[in-house]
């Protein structure tokens, strides 16, 4: 999130897209009511489902799966014919006015810009992005337009790419009528005006699609057009689905970074000089990188290496995917023997593969699962589908028990990237202990034994400081917490004294800091920061001293934006920052340089970008520089904007021969989705005999009208099926899922939730033995929300 | 506070989920909360488990054990609000049985579990022991297919045979652990729930 919960009582209008606040982040409901209830402002849900967000919203609009990136290309149409958009803003804090290359085009009749190449290696293509750059002079400025004329600038670029964006076109897209898109749009774009507040907020129904980077692009490109972003009530806002995602994504338990979103060294870049050339830009906060680097490399190897040889020992990536549909795809052919799993249980909560069930697990040699239940994937090989006898699986599998939360101490980051001290209240039943001294006592026998016995290139092993740093005049296997935090925060290797932040962190190997992005948290250890409990007694909800937020405590992220470029907030009502008598005032802490006047402050206000400036035109993405729709991989319907394109080009694409086509005789729409009552894979809340009994078995929801052509009625058993699979369920006939007509066509559309799996007290049909191994071009996230299948009564 | 089962569910506000799915036969349970449970209870403030909204928790601790969860009132978020799952945090400890008794959640894993190539079953196992057998086993693996250097002869120390995968819903200091000892390990197959 940009912005975080309390923030939302400032917003004029929400939309919830992609997510469903009111069912999954429930609590945070009670502060888009505050806005409605205090301030009058809107709600709009954007979902297939008239699900319980849309049930107490102020407008719903029912779209076909996988059409949202439709659905926002229509609100910057809207936006920009319309002059809805945010002037001021939008010349003075996004891109806007920049030239681009002469040479860059977009193909209306294929839907692919400039650039476009065949990838036979990944079954897709890829871009050569070097027409879609800024146009600069001599000297490396970019050229730019101030009065957004030029045909080369962005805006105009927008302007004519977005045309076909219009309502008609729209409206037949995403099934939703146009009068609902109209209103849709009118409400939510009257926050371009200065001092209104748009907030959206999103979750995996905007993600996990092979254009999930798109729909998130066209929420920012959105926000930055109307001049939401920085600003209170503002934001491109993703609710978070794990107490921890967000930490988890900070520390980087991601193949392509390492923890502070530093990339993870490639093989082209052997040695560390070659990294940091290629990882430091030359303007914009990552200017940085050497002393954030360099101090994670000190984090991990202290006195024991130089730079040079810590940088040499991290593994480098091979440039190819890594992410989880490939380490799958890498177990089905034999390549990987061994599999450790803390607290996930992928079987359940991840994508089906090729022909094999239960993802391949019975290739391992081996397979580790620390958690607190027997999960499905520690229990694959007693699935009742396993084909393979219990006898003929040689996978050894281990099971250490571990915790919950309130069984150990440590700090977990919110949605809101607030990150907060959970105490400890009890310790875990019989021998469970907890995942940190699980993770230590592993890699202090790990170490042991390479020191004992050598194996290949002992030295990252046996290098790494691990006893000497967390379990020192301890207790055998006993690690000490308290230093754990003290080197993610950081600290000076001459006095071993902790630094204040990242601003004292340095480039010459003096200073160790696990997480850049983490520093201060722990600075002070008789009151660390992370445990701070005061709450503001007046202000804009910052809670500035309710425990400590990345960056630097800073609330809202961007947050010169809050002002013009006089230093004026754009809302009085609700300042973030502001400039008087010659100084900057804050109720947050500022995004920028407070010190400079505030005209020079505002000439870089996004300052983690080179340029400084939002990006409503970007070559970061490896897809499309503009957001754009295509239709999911598995779609029921020709594109409408571009005659020759269908699914996004650029996709990764895992096993070609597992997607269906339309006419395949699969052609109802299939999205997955959670519940209140339980939780991801529903390894916890399944076995929580309360939850169970709120909400005790898997089912599938479908259309009364499909319903009564299929002769299923509620609570009948229900077979359904996709190219990869078929699961059988109770079905629930419901209203809440319309039948969609565009075009003079009907398509269906069913809903399932994906919590069961065999294990537990409350055991059921998962619904992603049914959905697809692609990915997204820019993450792998797999298309989870929108596939094709059939349904029949059992 | 006292809590029937009643006013808990009106609390949690799901009276309408179970309304929609009535009609599909689904079993009836039964559960009943203790009401007094929580006197004499000390009260240490903690973070709810479940999902992103991070609301802080109560959690009432008498004889060492957790008799019962509720919201934190001082936290800005929930300001003592909870969900559904959050109201019933304390059920991953403990359950109740037809008198209202708690008892450990018998779901709970509490002793290392192994199970050998072809076996159909667990077998419980001492920490030492199976501690010393994973690293063994990631040990193995690792030797017999690690890649020192590449093909061009750049050092890139990294293996292909070893997944780690986790995680959510760990603590940001575990979590940085167990990048440190993937990485030193030489893992490049790493990913989390962030993709699902």
């Amino acid at each position: 999130m940009t912005n975080h919960w309390n923030d939302y009582q400032h917003s004029d209008v929400f939309i919830a897209i992609g997510g469903n606040t009111a069912e999954n982040h429930p609590v945070s409901m009670r502060w888009i009511e505050k806005a409605r209830e205090e301030k009058g402002a809107k709600l709009i849900c954007v979902d297939p489902r008239y699900c319980r967000t849309a049930a107490v919203s102020d407008l719903w609009v029912p779209l076909r799966p996988g059409t949202n990136s439709a659905f926002m290309g229509y609100l910057i149409h809207y936006a920009l014919e319309n002059e809805k958009y945010h002037h001021e803003y939008v010349l003075n804090y996004t891109n806007a006015s920049y030239l681009i290359n002469e040479d860059f085009y977009f193909d209306e009749n294929e839907g692919v810009f400039s650039g476009i190449e065949e990838d036979p290696a990944r079954n897709a293509h890829s871009y050569d992005q070097s027409t879609w750059q800024y146009q600069t002079d001599g000297e490396g400025n970019v050229l730019k337009d101030e009065t957004l004329q030029d045909p080369n600038c962005v805006f105009q670029i927008m302007k004519d790419f977005y045309k076909k964006y219009n309502v008609d076109n729209i409206s037949e897209i995403t099934g939703c009528p146009e009068d609902t898109l109209k209103e849709a749009a009118e409400m939510f774009c009257s926050t371009g005006e200065p001092g209104k507040a748009g907030n959206i907020l999103y979750a995996m129904g905007i993600t996990q699609f092979t254009h999930g980077a798109q729909n998130v692009r066209g929420i920012a490109v959105l926000q930055l057009l109307l001049g939401n972003m920085g600003i209170a009530g503002g934001g491109v806002n993703a609710q978070r689905g794990q107490s921890n995602v967000q930490g988890a994504t900070d520390m980087a338990i991601l193949y392509h970074i390492l923890p502070g979103y530093l990339g993870t060294p490639q093989e082209v870049h052997p040695e560390l000089d070659d990294y940091l050339e290629a990882n430091t830009p030359e303007s914009g906060w990552w200017v940085n990188t050497p002393k954030y680097m360099n101090s994670l490399l000190k984090a991990f190897y202290g006195d024991n290496a130089t730079l040079e040889e810590a940088y040499r020992y991290l593994p480098k990536l091979d440039g190819k995917d890594h992410s989880h549909i490939a380490m799958y795809k890498l177990m089905g052919e034999g390549e990987v023997k061994g599999m450790i799993c803390w607290a996930d249980n992928p079987v359940v909560s991840g994508p089906t593969t090729g022909d094999k069930r239960r993802y391949q697990a019975e290739q391992l040699d081996w397979f580790v699962s620390i958690d607190v239940v027997e999960n499905e994937s520690a229990a694959f090989w007693k699935a009742p589908d396993m084909e393979l006898e219990p006898s003929e699986i040689r996978t050894e599998v281990f099971i250490l028990p571990a915790t919950i939360g309130y069984e150990r101490d440590g700090t977990k980051a919110n949605s809101g990237r607030w990150i907060q001290w959970q105490w400890k209240a009890q310790d875990p039943p019989g021998e469970a202990k907890s995942d940190l001294q699980i993770a230590y006592m592993l890699f202090k026998r790990l170490q042991e034994l390479y020191l004992e016995e050598g194996g290949a290139t002992p030295d990252p092993i046996t290098k790494l400081t691990w006893v000497e740093d967390y379990g020192k005049d301890l207790d055998e296997d006993q690690v000490d917490l308290y230093k754990v935090c003290r080197k993610v925060n950081g600290y000076y290797l001459g006095d071993g004294s902790l630094v204040e932040n990242f601003v004292s962190l340095e480039d010459d190997g003096s200073t160790a800091c696990g997480n850049w992005l983490y520093s201060g948290y722990y600075n002070d250890p008789e009151n660390p920061n992370c445990k701070r409990r005061e709450r503001e007694k007046e202000g804009i909800g910052a809670n500035l001293n309710w425990a400590y937020s990345w960056p630097l405590n800073r609330r809202i992220v961007y947050n010169r934006c809050a002002a013009d470029p006089q230093g004026r907030p754009w809302n009085p009502e609700a300042p973030v920052v502001w400039w008087e008598n010659g100084e900057f005032k804050a109720n947050d802490v500022p995004d920028f340089n407070a010190d400079l006047p505030p005209e020079e402050s505002a000439e870089t206000p996004f300052i983690m970008l080179p340029e400084g400036q939002g990006r409503l035109f970007s070559s970061g993405v490896n897809d499309s520089p503009l957001p754009i729709h295509y239709e999911p991989a598995e779609s029921p319907v020709e594109h409408v904007l571009y005659p020759n394109a269908t699914h996004n080009p650029v996709s990764q694409v895992f096993y070609p021969e597992k997607l269906a086509d339309r006419g395949e005789g699969y052609d109802v729409i299939i999205t997955t989705y959670r519940v209140t009552e339980h939780y991801q894979s529903g390894s916890l809340t399944r076995n929580m005999p309360w939850l169970n009994e709120m909400m005790p078995e898997m089912f599938v929801e479908v259309n009364e009208d499909l319903a009564e052509e299929e002769g299923i009625e509620n609570g009948d058993m229900v077979e359904v099926e996709s190219i990869r699979g078929k699961i059988q369920a109770k079905a629930c006939v419901t209203k809440r899922i319309k039948r969609l007509e565009s075009n003079g066509k009907v398509y269906d559309i069913i809903g399932m939730p994906f919590h069961w799996g065999h294990k537990g007290l409350s055991t059921g049909a998962s619904a992603n033995d049914l959905s697809p191994s692609i990915g997204d071009p820019n993450t792998t996230i797999p298309e989870s929300k929108a596939f094709l299948g059939k349904i029949k009564k059992v | 506070m006292k809590l029937s089962r009643r006013s808990f569910l009106k609390l949690t506000g799901t009276t309408a989920a179970a309304a929609t799915l009535a009609g599909t036969g689904f079993r009836k349970a039964h559960a009943s909360y203790e009401a007094t449970r929580v006197d004499y209870a000390k009260e240490i403030p903690s973070v709810c488990t479940f999902c992103g909204v991070g609301c802080g928790v109560i959690c009432h601790v008498r004889d060492e054990v957790i008799v019962s969860v509720e919201g934190d009132p001082d936290h800005p978020v929930n300001e003592g609000t909870l969900c559904s799952k959050g109201s019933a945090y304390s059920n991953l400890s403990y359950i109740f049985d037809e008198k209202g008794k708690p008892r450990p959640n018998p779901q709970r894993v509490t002793k290392p579990l192994y199970r050998g190539p072809g076996e159909s079953d667990w077998e419980e196992k001492e920490w030492d022991e199976i501690m010393d057998m994973v690293a063994e086993r990631i040990k193995k693996t690792r030797d017999e297919n690690f890649e020192h250097r590449n093909e061009n002869g750049d050092i890139v120390n990294r293996t292909n045979a070893i997944s780690w995968l986790g995680s959510a819903f760990c603590t940001d200091e575990e979590n940085y652990l167990f990048h440190k000892m993937a990485r030193a390990m030489g893992v490049i197959n790493m990913d989390h729930c962030a993709r699902l």
